[in-house]
């Protein structure tokens, strides 16, 4: 019988079981420490571990995260948190030129064993420089595994491997997630991999491809599928780099049509490359056009009812799959 | 070389169905000439030529539903040489095979795979899919043994209500345009129609009934001369700009059998006389109930009539046909209490109304127009002669 708890109390106890576990891991971030984190994740782990290991940080991202890197290549396991995607463009260059890339450029000498956490998306109207979605913008780097907790399961579970893995792991959490609740399976440990996609349902007439905060949409659209008679196939990629092509191409070979749900914006996306390579892949499976669900291409609007219209939403779920079935009215 | 395109015949079309070619090539067309027949959503319209020439290459096969601006044909202008030296493009050896016009059918990747398997041509089947491709489901069903078709008289049943539903979903895209985009105005005005009824019925008494002049007929003639005095009423809102029309091109609104409803125009009514008007009128109601419309009036009427008199209404409150910016109403002519020299008397009076575009003109000019419209008609026998020119006469007769 598995425990119910809030997506923000898994990522809790899988930081605490990595600091229990493991005495080279620690927490760096903006105001991890006395204030608990951003989103409340880090809560007391300051009084139970510490300033040595829970750091708070000033506010210089490229600053921070160089440490990371730096910590990485002197032998810790640093877990860093920036406090969303949208201030990590302050940090690209040790991530991107830095992180990814030593290995590379070391032929192999060093690895860069860091861990990133940053809350993503949309959706909680607080306007365009906080509401975006890069996921894609990582996931197109070479030496860098991206990782899209969208459940409770994996909120708990995905730190541990993303820790034990010896390159840089980028964990994004979808801001709308923390409050979400759901029941923990059964185990202890709790184990999950860092390399496939999942299939969160089971259907047969269309592969809705998502991941991150579009899961539960998905799902919901899904369930109204249902009363039109069709049967949608859920896909969660929780890995955005490497993509698990093969999870996918099964999907679609079975369904035979596919819609991709993400919240980034279409153009040059994570949706357009799952796209390509379906066609790819995939072409004479496919009995219908190819279609994505995805934030128009604005800055994320502020005013409540403009950014629902922005962002993907259940029933444009339904009707691209109503489309791609030709049984849009 | 000239390029013939598909015409939009009104705002609410963007795309027709060619139904068949009047003309081959190698004949030559006249302007004006009706040189293909091509079905709307509302009706199918006789398309004409506006150039004389010789037809070069039909483009469009039959059957082909293509956007408003597809060049349908293209034709060498009289005096250019059929052999084309001069045009870079080499002729043909070959004639394009007719199949080699026809519009790539959709058939999904895996129907035509699944197609290739079961020995079933995709080409010849009518996609259920997305954007009306052929599916794996299309396919399947194709090679399944057919059963007995009992009911052959369904799917012609069906066609004619799915053309219901187009012609109704072409005139509320119409309507929401207007009813969104143009700032309507009304006026109403009640015209005493004693003296022309008198006058029609004086006229009328000795000819044959093919001959006779009906009150609608009359009312056409006096709102294009009335329209001579307020230009704002007639013509067309395109780009934020009113373009006023060089003539009064009257759209008439014919309500179809079986529903639904058309505007095609009678064009330049101020220049005909009131017998031409009737004709005019006669053999348009006649064309557009038999489904065989001319493109041009479908696409340039420059004000709309309506005239709900036999239903019997008192009072037409319009909506305006865009890009047009007005539409005169006309009710029933009835006998009512009217006060005429200080008493009350039973008198024939007809509600004449106006809806017009606020971006263009005013109540004023409004208010204008219809006095001027019960003006004329309070004087029949001028109205009759107004305005018809023997050139005028000459430049309508192609």
């Amino acid at each position: 019988m598995g425990r119910r708890i809030t997506y923000r109390e898994a990522l809790r106890e899988a930081l605490r079981e990595a600091l229990q576990t493991d005495p080279r891991v620690f927490l760096m971030g903006e105001d991890v420490g006395r204030y608990g984190g951003s989103y409340a994740v880090s809560k007391g782990l300051l009084d139970e571990f510490g300033p040595e290991r829970i750091r708070d940080t000033p506010l210089s991202e490229l600053g921070f995260v160089g440490a990371g890197v730096g910590a990485a290549l002197g032998g810790m396991r640093p877990i860093v948190e920036i406090m969303t995607v949208n201030f990590s463009l302050l940090a690209l260059d040790p991530i991107v030129n830095g992180a990814a890339m030593l290995r590379h450029m070391s032929g192999g000498q060093f690895s860069v064993p860091l861990v990133i956490r940053m809350a993503s998306g949309a959706g909680r109207q607080v306007a365009a420089q906080h509401s975006n979605s890069f996921e894609s913008w990582y996931a197109h780097v070479p030496g860098l595994r991206v990782l899209s907790p969208a459940t409770v399961e994996d909120a708990r579970a995905m730190l541990a491997p993303a820790l034990a893995d010896p390159d840089p792991v980028l964990i994004f959490e979808h801001a709308q997630l923390y409050n979400m609740e759901q029941e923990l399976p059964d185990g202890d440990p709790l184990v999950v991999d860092i390399q496939r996609a999942s299939v969160r349902r089971v259907g047969r007439d269309v592969s809705l491809i998502t991941c991150g905060g579009c899961l539960p949409k998905a799902m919901k659209a899904a369930e109204e599928l249902v009363n039109l008679g069709i049967e949608a196939e859920v896909i969660d990629l929780r890995v955005l780099r490497p993509l698990d092509d093969a999870t996918l191409m099964a999907s679609v070979r079975k369904c035979h049509r596919a819609v991709i749900v993400m919240e980034a914006w279409r153009s040059g996306s994570l949706a357009a490359e799952i796209m390509a390579r379906i066609a790819e892949q995939a072409f004479f499976d496919l009995d219908a056009p190819l279609a994505r669900v995805c934030s128009e291409e604005v800055p994320i609007p502020y005013a409540r009812h403009m950014e629902e219209a922005a962002l993907p939403q259940v029933e444009k779920i339904v009707a691209a799959v109503q489309a791609v079935l030709g049984t849009a009215s | 070389m000239i390029e013939f395109t598909l015409p939009s015949l009104g705002a609410d079309m963007d795309e027709g169905t060619l139904l068949s070619w009047q003309v081959k090539p190698g004949d030559k067309v006249r302007r004006g000439q009706v040189v293909a027949v091509v079905d709307t959503s509302k009706a199918a319209v006789d398309v004409e030529i506006w150039h004389d020439g010789v037809v070069q290459e039909l483009k469009v096969a039959p059957g082909e539903k293509v956007p408003v601006g597809t060049v349908l044909a293209t034709l060498r202008e009289t005096g250019e040489s059929a052999t084309a030296t001069a045009t870079p493009t080499p002729a043909p050896a070959v004639p394009i095979p007719k199949a080699g016009l026809a519009p790539r059918h959709p058939v999904s990747p895996l129907a035509r795979k699944r197609a290739a398997e079961l020995g079933v041509d995709p080409d010849t089947l009518r996609g259920s899919g997305a954007q009306g491709s052929v599916t794996l489901a299309d396919i399947e069903a194709a090679a399944l043994p057919k059963p007995d078709v009992a009911k052959s008289g369904a799917p012609a049943v069906s066609a004619a209500s799915a053309r219901q539903q187009e012609m109704r979903r072409a005139i509320a895209a119409a309507m929401s345009r207007s009813k969104r985009e143009i700032p309507h105005y009304y006026l109403s005005e009640t015209i005493p129609m004693a003296t022309a009824l008198n006058w029609l019925q004086r006229r009328n008494q000795d000819l044959p009934i093919a001959e006779r002049i009906l009150p609608a007929a009359l009312l056409l003639k006096a709102v294009a001369v009335a329209l001579q005095r307020t230009p704002q009423l007639n013509g067309y809102f395109r780009n934020n700009t009113f373009e006023p029309a060089n003539s009064v091109h009257a759209g008439v609104a014919i309500s179809l059998r079986g529903g639904g409803l058309v505007a095609p125009a009678i064009h330049a009514v101020e220049t005909l006389t009131l017998t031409q008007v009737m004709a005019a009128l006669g053999d348009l109601v006649k064309r557009a109930r038999a489904g065989s419309l001319r493109s041009s009036e479908m696409s340039d009427p420059s004000i709309t009539v309506t005239n709900l008199g036999e239903q019997g209404a008192q009072t037409v409150f319009g909506v305006i046909y865009p890009p047009q910016v007005a539409l005169v109403g006309f009710g029933a002519i009835t006998v009512r209490p009217w006060v005429e020299a200080g008493a009350v008397c039973a008198a024939p009076l007809l509600t004449a109304s106006l809806a017009a575009d606020h971006r263009v003109s005013d109540g004023h000019q409004g208010a204008l127009f219809l006095i001027e419209l019960r003006e004329r008609l309070q004087e029949p026998q001028a109205l009759a002669e107004a305005g018809s020119t023997p050139a005028a006469e000459q430049e309508k007769t192609p």
